[in-house]
């Protein structure tokens, strides 16, 4: 899908859920799911108008940040992979990281969630500093991650997939396991909102299905839809697109404004363009580990610095990135 | 041919004291591998840690504290003593030892691990070193431990029980063995079924997606390596009162991999998996054995082709032979699912 064909739908205001196989009635059931769980003090429209008053230059100040990373800097033998300088994501919105290959995107984000860590700097998450916190923990603070290539687990079925991703589970501590009274009624309820949540990503009919058999586009909505059973403030989302069939594309990008819609931040790791142009509020590119640009989408295929790190420093052309990427 | 044996060797393998051993440290193997993808090649060191725990507390070490300290320590409290050491001390101290430097790492440096650790105390245990022989005597092994247990026996110790199946010492430690698998197996079916076995798959089939959703893998991984570790030291604790003895050639490299055996036979992964895989293992060995030494002592089978000494080489042959092709035509084992095993790991 072009971009120009994606401006049609949303002028039309056609809501960007709809996917080939969705109807409007469905639809708009999703939408009252995704509001009714609303994270509470978060104005997704007023953190993106906040956005206006941002200066477009690396390092920029937000009104907001919910997750400030300083000075991070990672080293692989004499490479140095990511050197960020200062970063800091607004709250409430949709920010895209992109830039050419080897840029150091994804072990960026691997050390913004401590999956990796960084030989120097500090990263603050939420009001917490996390430099010393576990990757396992920082679910707990609200952040949750997807990885590039897609962890569904594939020899448990799709609801155990989705289960598993409830945070604070009595029954998951050896000594109350082997004591169901316990954890039972806690287990209903966790049950009850993974079927409901499966059943706005649409993926009711494969509950009982184990979740290797489905598709990769499958794969990556249940990872999304699992990660959400964390009940994140921030979800981030490395190369959400990746390998996903055309088909299932709208009806991604609509889960993921939806996330926003709800008052989630969003960080994403992209190459497609399409979806960096059309439904990030804020774009932030990388290049040979530092961060060379940041502003609205529209805004960085007219930087000049963009336009080096993608076609080299002798190319003089404002860049179409639909055309080149 | 006396196929009254042959049966009665048959039976005495399905649902005998091998079994009840087997299956025990397959369900221990079956919680680390089959349920947490722990390689643990080193499950014997586990079932030594539970026959040593119980023999050196009631032969060695609590008489030696009686001695020095003036204690007075009875044998039957020694007993009782022994079994906690032998079920929860030693099998934690060694998951301790193993999952330490390795359960942050890739699985195979666990595997290297554990079959080194198990070798080690093997070898350390029959070491002839007079400071550590008088701990643990060596290849001789410790004796004088199971007194307390047969003493507690209500059966005749000269008649025979259950078909002429068994002596009545015999009885007694299986039927105790009967319950202890019994009691282990719902705990295992209780474990699996909760939220606390759901993070222990996720953990086998992707770390790091566990890890993201908030769980430590690490501390999950640790737990079922020291409790698959205590059902080894409690398989391991009954082939040593079954046999009097705690030896350290009992606890070779070969008896992780029969515990290993038992578990692929009946399925890893699921929970009835060990108990049906350990029977059957044990079932057609004993048969196998009991029924080519008849055929030899009758002349069924011409010392042409065997001869009562090669018996016991032969039958590991076709031990092989049936291995090989259970990987080729069942490689899920009984309980497994063909289509589940062959999901791919992405």
């Amino acid at each position: 899908m072009t971009g120009n064909q994606f401006d049609d739908k949303l002028k039309d205001d056609l809501i960007p859920d709809a996917g080939p196989h969705a109807g409007p009635a469905t639809h708009s059931s999703d939408m009252s799911v995704i509001t009714s769980d609303k994270i509470a003090g978060v104005d997704s429209q007023a953190a993106r108008a906040a956005l206006a008053d941002v200066p477009w230059e690396p390092g920029a100040k937000k009104p907001d940040p919910i997750l400030v990373a300083d000075h991070v800097v990672r080293r692989f033998g004499g490479l140095t992979a990511v050197d960020a300088d200062h970063v800091e994501i607004q709250r409430g919105v949709i920010t895209a990281l992109i830039g050419p290959n080897g840029a150091g995107k994804t072990t960026f984000f691997n050390l913004l969630t401590n999956f990796d860590t960084p030989d120097e700097g500090t990263r603050v998450f939420d009001g917490h500093n996390i430099d010393k916190v576990p990757a396992h923990k920082i679910a707990n603070y609200g952040m949750v991650r997807t990885f590039q290539l897609t962890k569904a687990l594939s020899k448990m079925t799709v609801i155990e997939n989705m289960k598993l991703g409830a945070t604070g589970q009595k029954g998951e501590s050896l000594w109350r396991s082997v004591l169901p009274f316990m954890w039972k009624s806690q287990e209903r309820e966790i049950e009850a909102r993974a079927d409901a949540l499966l059943d706005r990503f649409k993926l009711s009919h494969m509950r009982d299905e184990f979740a290797g058999t489905m598709s990769g586009g499958q794969r990556k909505l249940l990872e999304m839809a699992r990660a959400l059973m964390v009940e994140p403030s921030m979800v981030m989302l490395d190369e959400p697109m990746a390998g996903v069939n055309p088909a299932l594309t709208q009806s991604l990008l609509g889960h993921v404004t939806g996330l926003r819609d709800a008052g989630m931040t969003v960080l994403f790791v992209e190459h497609d363009m399409d979806m960096v142009q059309e439904i990030s509020d804020w774009v932030i590119v990388m290049a040979e580990g530092r961060i060379i640009a940041e502003g609205p989408p529209a805004s960085i295929g007219q930087n000049q610095a963009v336009v080096d790190a993608y076609l080299g420093t002798h190319h003089h052309a404002a860049l179409d990135l639909d055309a080149e990427l | 041919m006396d196929w009254g044996s042959i049966i009665e060797s048959l039976f005495r393998g399905l649902i005998g004291e091998s079994f009840i051993v087997f299956a025990l440290a397959a369900i221990g193997l079956n919680l680390h591998f089959g349920y947490t993808g722990l390689l643990n090649f080193g499950q014997a060191v586990f079932m030594a840690a539970g026959a040593y725990g119980l023999a050196m507390m009631v032969a060695t070490i609590g008489p030696a504290a009686n001695r020095n300290f003036g204690w007075d320590l009875s044998e039957s409290t020694l007993f009782w003593l022994g079994i906690f050491v032998g079920v929860v001390v030693f099998p934690v101290v060694f998951a301790l030892i193993m999952g330490i430097p390795t359960l942050r790492l890739r699985a195979d440096y666990l595997a290297i691990v554990t079959i080194a650790v198990a070798e080690i105390f093997r070898i350390v245990v029959r070491s002839p070193t007079p400071g550590i022989k008088k701990w643990t005597n060596s290849s001789d092994g410790l004796t004088g431990f199971s007194g307390t247990f047969y003493d507690m026996s209500p059966f005749g110790t000269q008649d025979r029980y259950l078909f002429n199946l068994f002596t009545g010492n015999q009885m007694f430690l299986v039927i105790v063995g009967w319950v202890v698998l019994a009691i282990g197996a719902t705990i295992c079916w209780l474990l699996v079924r909760s939220p606390w076995g759901r993070v222990l798959k996720a953990i086998r089939e992707d770390e790091d997606a566990a890890r993201s959703l908030g769980k430590n893998a690490y501390s999950y991984k640790m737990q079922a390596l020291i409790l698959g570790g205590v059902f080894g030291a409690v398989g391991g604790m009954i082939r040593a009162i079954g046999f009097s003895v705690a030896q350290p050639d009992n606890f070779i490299t070969d008896v992780t991999f029969f515990v290993w055996v038992a578990l692929i036979l009946g399925g890893a992964g699921k929970v009835l998996a060990p108990i049906v895989g350990a029977s059957l293992l044990y079932g057609l060995l004993n048969f196998s054995d009991t029924f080519l030494r008849e055929g030899v002592a009758a002349e069924v089978i011409p010392e042409s082709i065997m001869t009562g000494t090669q018996v016991g080489q032969v039958r590991f042959m076709l031990m092989g032979l049936g291995l090989a092709l259970l990987a080729a035509f069942r490689p899920q084992g009984i309980f497994g699912n063909k289509e589940e095993m062959a999901l791919d790991d992405r």
